[in-house]
């Protein structure tokens, strides 16, 4: 029922939940997972696995939170039996589409892992093969396995898997494995040893959603999963969660609680050009296109006339089959890569131009139709209805209005710009979160941060991606930190730590009058556009600075939350007010332009000159910003760092998998 | 008879990211306990559907619809300026969500 129906008929509604406020509740623990999303229950599973207790803490409902809640497509860039391509081999890809400023580190235990992940995700129930032989004999399936491949049908490095299934079998399997899972509980903070940032990590606070319950968490290892942070340069207050890949509960909390515990980070300066966010998208994977999803299907313009598909030589490909190849001479197709070792078939890359010329009538349709059969079916009913956010809003949706995609052509809003994907109007109007690598949390190869005992997974991590990389490191970071809660004694928590952080928390809730959280958000938003925008200087990024440091002063203490939810956007709010600081000293270390960050200064045009081809870190010592570098092959030899440090898992597992190895 | 006008702010937009049937919504809830945003909470009187409290934070997600025990007692609602079109290719003609 709407609530202005609920309103007219009888009044406004208490608010329906148990207001509790000032009760506090401790619970002891070897391991807290916090977040609840896909690396968050791996974690979780994986440590309990080991026999520790564990506690799993998530703002939402751990059955469907997080950006692979709604469900997943494809398991990309996997070595597996059936595939000839090396770890090292993928690790490159991303190196190459980075420009070099990729987490090799993460993404290397991921190449190793997330094949034996696959397959444990099946034995929870997860669907990853065509059991129903609904594709028997397509080019894209392994009849002896029923695995289907995606993007590449030679080499098959990419899976498509149902994903819509994955949630609820991995919440099942960390209730199965007896981990506690506190849904509706937002982390607030971390706890240090002797409540001194920069030591040892013991535990975190967290408050109920709907009570307004605090809760401390004590733990001798923490596991944080908290994705990325989005709405830094773009806040629609009515529309939050129109055009993202990522639920809006991804505020960047623990990039900003893990920073203000002394946790040190890199990549905070990376930007990126996007629709996504900006309130003026359409519903993901919604509308005509020839990407992810929808690959590789034909796109024809307004009078039939079908635009053509290329290699990465620009030779025009005459059947659908060769979208889904290499080129001559090209070993193997990469997720979405546009270096030129790994690129993809792709509309001709001259296509804003030539609709400009004419050659070309808009709009733009997606034409299922001419696909063969198999082709046709995989995507409309299976990527589309197993990706996030595609069964209900879209597959359901458009069958119901009556779309047919064997009669029908969907049309396509991405071109009537005259750049593809990239129509936001401003280039101040960026993204930092909301899609591709981003800048995250630093850590040694136990996915240990910088802080003992907080370990860290998934989009957490800096220039992280994917829903398989989530699960392996998930699940990598959860046995590290049980391992590592093994062998530690418990340690105190600080009375003065949680009353300083209740102080905090509870500060805006007695306020009558003054700003909600939106209005917090928006303002923020405008700072980053105006003072951290596109190109940056100096000059305005020290004015970004002040401003953050008066809102902060000035309209911060005005914040009202006047029930639980709004208090937890509240401080999901100064979360990213926290983030957008980081960011701002970030941009101001970086003396340097880089368009692989899509980080340009009008005071330092050189892109990437000699000595700034490097990571930047940023991290608080004694309240004080530090910023200092990493090397860009900061992780050292991927295969000794990886295999000297897992000895016991290669042995058990018999795999972190080598091409060719023979479990299917 | 008339429906009495009462002083209301405007709507927020859009406003029904969720529309429940009445007639098949039993009010289990179940929806309200899966919504990853939590913008969904239990109607005053038991057994009937769940009030939108917060109808801008929907993602658009339709965790409710996929979680709903009754086919059709909910229903996920495009917002307007996000719906698409598409044409029949052997007729030209034109469709829309």
């Amino acid at each position: 029922m709407d609530w202005n129906e609920l309103v007219e008929t009888q009044g406004i509604p208490k608010w329906p939940y148990p207001i509790r406020y000032g009760h506090e509740k401790e619970i002891s623990t070897d391991v807290v997972v916090l977040g609840g999303g896909i690396a968050g229950c791996w974690a979780a599973i994986s440590a309990a696995r080991k026999g520790v207790k564990v506690a799993l803490i998530e703002k939402g409902a751990t059955i469907r939170s997080g950006g692979g809640g709604p469900g997943c497509d494809h398991w990309v860039l996997t070595p597996n039996p059936l595939s000839e391509i090396t770890a090292e081999e993928v690790v490159d890809t991303e190196f190459q589409e980075t420009g070099g400023y990729t987490n090799a580190l993460s993404r290397y235990i991921a190449a190793r892992e997330s094949y034996d992940t696959l397959l444990e995700l099946e034995k929870m129930g997860g669907k990853i093969r065509d059991e129903k032989d609904e594709f028997k004999g397509a080019q894209f399936r392994d009849e002896g396995t029923k695995f289907l491949f995606a993007y590449d049908y030679r080499n098959r490095l990419h899976f498509r898997v149902w994903g819509t299934t994955f949630k609820p079998a991995l919440y099942r399997e960390c209730r199965r494995a007896g981990v506690m899972v506190y849904d509706r509980a937002m982390v607030t903070s971390l706890l240090n040893e002797h409540g001194e940032q920069g030591r040892r990590v013991v535990g975190a606070t967290a408050i109920n959603v709907r009570t307004g319950e605090f809760f401390v968490f004590r733990a001798k290892a923490t596991v944080l999963c908290l994705s990325r942070p989005q709405r830094i340069w773009q806040f629609q207050t009515e529309r939050t969660g129109f055009d993202t890949l990522r639920p809006q509960t991804n505020t960047g909390d623990g990039h900003a609680i893990a920073f203000r515990a002394g946790a040190e980070f890199t990549l905070m300066e990376k930007s990126a050009f996007h629709i996504m966010g900006s309130g003026d998208g359409f519903p993901i994977y919604g509308q005509g296109n020839p990407f992810n999803t929808w690959h590789a299907c034909t796109i024809v313009d307004a009078r039939g006339k079908e635009v053509p598909w290329v290699d990465r030589d620009g030779n025009i490909l005459k059947t659908v089959r060769e979208r889904y190849l290499p080129a001559r001479g090209q070993k193997f197709l990469g997720e979405r890569s546009q270096a030129y070792a790994y690129r993809r078939p792709q509309l001709i890359p001259d296509l804003a131009e030539r609709i400009n010329k004419g050659e070309f009538t808009l709009p733009l349709y997606a034409d299922l139709t001419s696909l063969p059969d198999e082709e046709r079916r995989i995507i409309w009913g299976m990527m589309v209805r197993e990706e996030g956010k595609t069964d209900v809003p879209i597959y359901r949706t458009y069958t119901r209005s009556g779309f047919q995609p064997e009669q029908d052509l969907l049309q396509s809003y991405l071109f009537l710009g005259s750049d593809p994907l990239r129509s936001p109007a401003l280039p101040q109007k960026r993204i930092f979160g909301e899609v591709g690598e981003c800048g995250g949390v630093v850590t040694d190869w136990d996915l240990q941060t910088t802080l003992e005992g907080l370990f860290a997974a998934g989009d957490q991590l800096f220039a992280s991606n994917y829903h398989h990389h989530a699960a392996a490191t998930g699940r990598y970071a959860g046995r590290k930190a049980a391992h590592y809660a093994l062998k530690t004694r418990e340690s105190r928590v600080i009375r003065k730590s949680i009353e300083k952080e209740k102080e905090r928390v509870f500060g805006f809730i007695e306020r009558k009058e003054g700003i909600q959280w939106k209005e917090l958000n928006a303002a923020s938003s405008r700072i980053m556009q105006n003072y951290c925008g596109d190109p940056k200087n100096e000059e305005l990024l020290k004015i970004g600075v002040l401003w953050l440091e008066d809102i902060a002063a000035n309209e911060v203490p005005r914040l009202s939350a006047p029930d639980p939810h709004k208090l937890m956007r509240s401080l999901e709010v100064l979360n990213i007010l926290t983030c957008s600081e980081m960011i701002l000293h970030a941009c101001l270390a970086r003396k340097a332009s880089s368009p692989s960050l899509g980080f340009n200064r009008y005071d330092y045009p050189e892109k990437d000159p000699p000595g700034w081809h490097t990571f930047i870190t940023l991290r608080q010592e004694g309240g004080k910003i530090r910023t200092g570098r990493l090397p860009i092959d900061f992780y050292g030899s991927l295969k000794e760092n990886y295999e000297s440090r897992n000895k016991d898992y290669l042995l058990l597992s018999g795999s972190g998998r080598t091409p060719g190895s023979p479990r299917l | 008879m008339r429906k009495k006008i009462l002083a209301m702010p405007n709507a927020i937009t859009p406003n029904r990211p969720v529309i429940f049937d009445s007639g098949k919504c039993s009010g289990c809830n179940a929806c309200v306990e899966v919504c990853p945003m939590d913008l969904l909470i239990p109607h005053p009187q038991e057994g009937s559907p769940p009030v939108v409290l917060f109808p801008d934070e929907c993602w658009y997600c339709g965790s409710c619809v996929l979680h709903c025990p009754k086919k059709g007692a909910i229903t996920l609602n495009l917002p307007l300026i996000q719906r698409v079109r598409w044409k029949r290719k052997k007729t030209g003609e034109h469709f829309r969500v």
